[in-house]
């Protein structure tokens, strides 16, 4: 055999071995989910066992040994919550950003702002909880949170509890801010990939700005702008530091919210604040973890929604599905 | 004559309604703009203004003290960040990188479109389950808390990113380019790993840089991984401390020389983290623009 022929044989024997390392890597993925699962409900099991579906639905949290019940509702409450007020200011304001920047702001104002924008969304969320915590809390509780409850706190139960800063509306808030950045960042470019021969169209008839918008710019982006809402939905979510410092961490059913200024708890700040704590002996370590599997379920429930709704709505065009 | 004059008035009263509900919704769209931004400059003017109170050069040189006092500095942390960014890249990269490469050009449509989905989910998860993953693994098997496992933690952040940012690159270069690498008789694997990867060389290290930054800045998985610790680096299997840990433990002691300690670390980590994504932006993004930007803003980074 000629040396140029062994060489070739080597090549592409190493074709295959490179093969089927990039296959490798390519299923990884799905490896490590499975086996996060698998992981997750096996060292949760001891509390499935005793709870049953009562972990999901219970409201108890006594780690005290001899008289351990647990149970997690008012944490995914509290998850739940926090994310969807959070959603309620966060999605129009950004919305409200996106168009500034996709349709009246000149090309002078926008690339600084867009800019800004994105670098926003990369400051971390510690950051956030920090400035939350010394900064806006105390704002906040001075400016909004203790005028409202002098004026409505008798009447409304929403308002009732003494405002400490320290509450479910106040990490709401802090996490609307957080998520901000990441929506208008997705829906600037959902609305900028929309062909230019829609405005110009709706343009032609002699409509303003706000009716080309909303007659031809939204319908076609409406997708793509759920998307980018379901993105900040699943970061809002999963989000950790920034609603542990600021959300209270009650726990047990003191945690349920039904109130704005009541300390609260969520699924991924119970863990963050307790895992620490807890003895890898016994079922308070399987319910911590059991609570981390939960979470895991509400995001990939969340995430495969997000999917199906835009597969449903786009069909075919991809800048929606870009956003996703 | 009386009809065009009704027509006129009538067109009037017609345009200047409609033209106030333009106004309208140009100045709600503004005000939204105004509000936004008032909350996340406050944030970065008191990240500056009370971090470059204490940043000194041994508050980023010396080891940590006395919290109470507020003596001491951060080095261990800084050092510990950027230990993190290695291991993490080292497991991360070659994964990600790989794993772009087989969904762009070996998987058929339907594994592909799989392997991206989950990659998706994969970037959406949260954090701090990934951490308590990693601690079930790997620190109740050794025993200890270590830095493995914390890297092993974030390089789950990483690799989906890095996996995305490839596969979307791979993709934007011309089949000409696998054509003639073909025609010239060289193995695929050589087509991609010498032409194609060079090709998309940008698209990859803005990934990797942009996956850098969000890890960076990532605290939840690290509290169950890591733990923190008061000293210099001792070794991959012992305990060590981050800027974001640094940050968290500090500001959440009763004493204000802590807290501006924390602040001090806050200003250190949104230094690397902007520093590493304006660079990106500006070398590799703004030049290119398009697919590849809009990658970069949804990869942005959350914690």
């Amino acid at each position: 055999m000629s040396k140029k022929e062994l060489k070739l044989k080597t090549d592409f024997r190493w074709d295959k071995i490179f093969k089927i390392g990039a296959t490798c890597a390519g299923a990884y993925v799905l490896l490590v989910i499975v086996i996060m699962f698998v992981q997750l409900l096996t060292d949760s099991w001891l509390v499935w066992e005793k709870e049953g579906l009562g972990f999901i639905t219970g409201m108890n949290w006594n780690p005290v040994e001899g008289r351990e019940s647990f149970g997690a509702l008012p944490y995914i409450a509290g998850t739940l919550v926090t994310s969807l007020i959070a959603m309620c200011i966060a999605v129009p304001l950004s919305i409200g950003i996106a168009m500034f920047l996709s349709e009246i702001a000149p090309p002078s104002i926008r690339e600084p702002v867009s800019f800004i924008v994105e670098l926003l969304a990369a400051v971390p969320s510690i950051i956030y909880g920090l400035w939350g915590l010394f900064t806006f809390r105390i704002l906040f509780k001075d400016w909004f949170e203790s005028p409202t409850h002098d004026a409505l706190g008798e009447y409304i139960w929403l308002f009732a509890d003494a405002p400490f800063g320290l509450d479910i509306l106040t990490a709401s808030i802090v996490l609307a801010i957080m998520i901000i950045p990441t929506i208008s960042a997705v829906s600037r470019e959902i609305l900028l990939a929309v062909p230019a021969i829609q405005r110009e169209a709706a343009y032609m008839l002699g409509a303003t700005k706000w009716e080309v918008f909303k007659m031809s710019v939204l319908p076609y982006a409406k997708s793509g702008l759920i998307g980018a809402s379901i993105l900040g939905l699943g970061r809002a979510v999963g989000e950790t530091m920034a609603v542990t410092m600021l959300i209270g961490n009650a726990v047990g059913s003191k945690a349920f919210p039904i109130a704005f200024f009541q300390q609260g708890n969520s699924l991924a700040s119970i863990i963050a604040n307790e895992f620490n704590e807890a003895s890898p002996v016994g079922i308070y370590f399987p319910a911590l973890i059991g609570l981390g599997l939960i979470l895991l379920f509400v995001s990939l429930g969340i995430n495969i929604c997000a999917h199906v709704i835009i597969r449903k709505m786009v069909g075919a065009h991809e800048g929606g599905i870009k956003g996703f | 004559m009386k009809r065009r004059i009704e027509y006129r008035t009538h067109f009037k009263d017609n345009i200047s309604s409609r033209m106030l509900s333009d106004k309208i919704v140009k100045i709600a769209v503004i005000t939204c703009c105004v509000i936004a931004i008032i909350p996340l400059a406050s944030i970065l003017i008191d990240v500056v203004r009370n971090g470059i109170e204490i940043i000194s050069w041994t508050f980023l040189t010396a080891l940590p003290g006395s919290a109470a006092s507020g003596e001491g500095g951060i080095v261990n942390s800084i050092q510990g960040t950027f230990i993190m960014i290695g291991m993490t890249s080292a497991i991360g990269i070659p994964i990600g990188v790989l794993s772009g490469i087989y969904v762009s050009e070996y998987a058929n449509s339907r594994i592909g479109q799989l392997i991206r989905f989950y990659n998706d989910v994969m970037m959406q998860f949260p954090s701090i389950v990934f951490g308590v993953f990693a601690f079930l693994l790997i620190v109740m098997v050794l025993g200890s808390f270590n830095l493995w496992a914390g890297a092993v933690a974030l390089s789950l952040i990483m690799f989906p990113i890095i996996a995305r940012t490839t596969e979307e690159s791979l993709k934007l270069i011309p089949d000409t380019y696998r054509e003639a690498g073909h025609a010239l008789g060289i193995p695929k694997s050589v087509v991609t790993l010498k032409v194609l990867l060079t090709a998309a060389k940008g698209g990859i290290v803005t990934g990797v840089m942009l996956s850098v930054a969000r890890i960076a800045g990532e605290t939840a998985p690290l509290i169950m991984t890591i733990l923190g610790s008061k000293g210099w680096f001792r070794g991959v299997d012992v305990a060590m401390d981050a800027l974001p840990l640094t940050i968290w433990r500090l500001s959440m002691l009763p004493y204000d020389a802590a807290v501006l300690q924390s602040w001090g670390a806050a200003l250190v980590l949104i230094t690397i983290v902007l520093i590493l994504n304006v660079s990106v932006r500006y070398v590799v993004l703004y030049r290119k623009g398009g697919k590849l930007g809009m990658l970069g803003s949804i990869m942005g980074g959350k914690k």
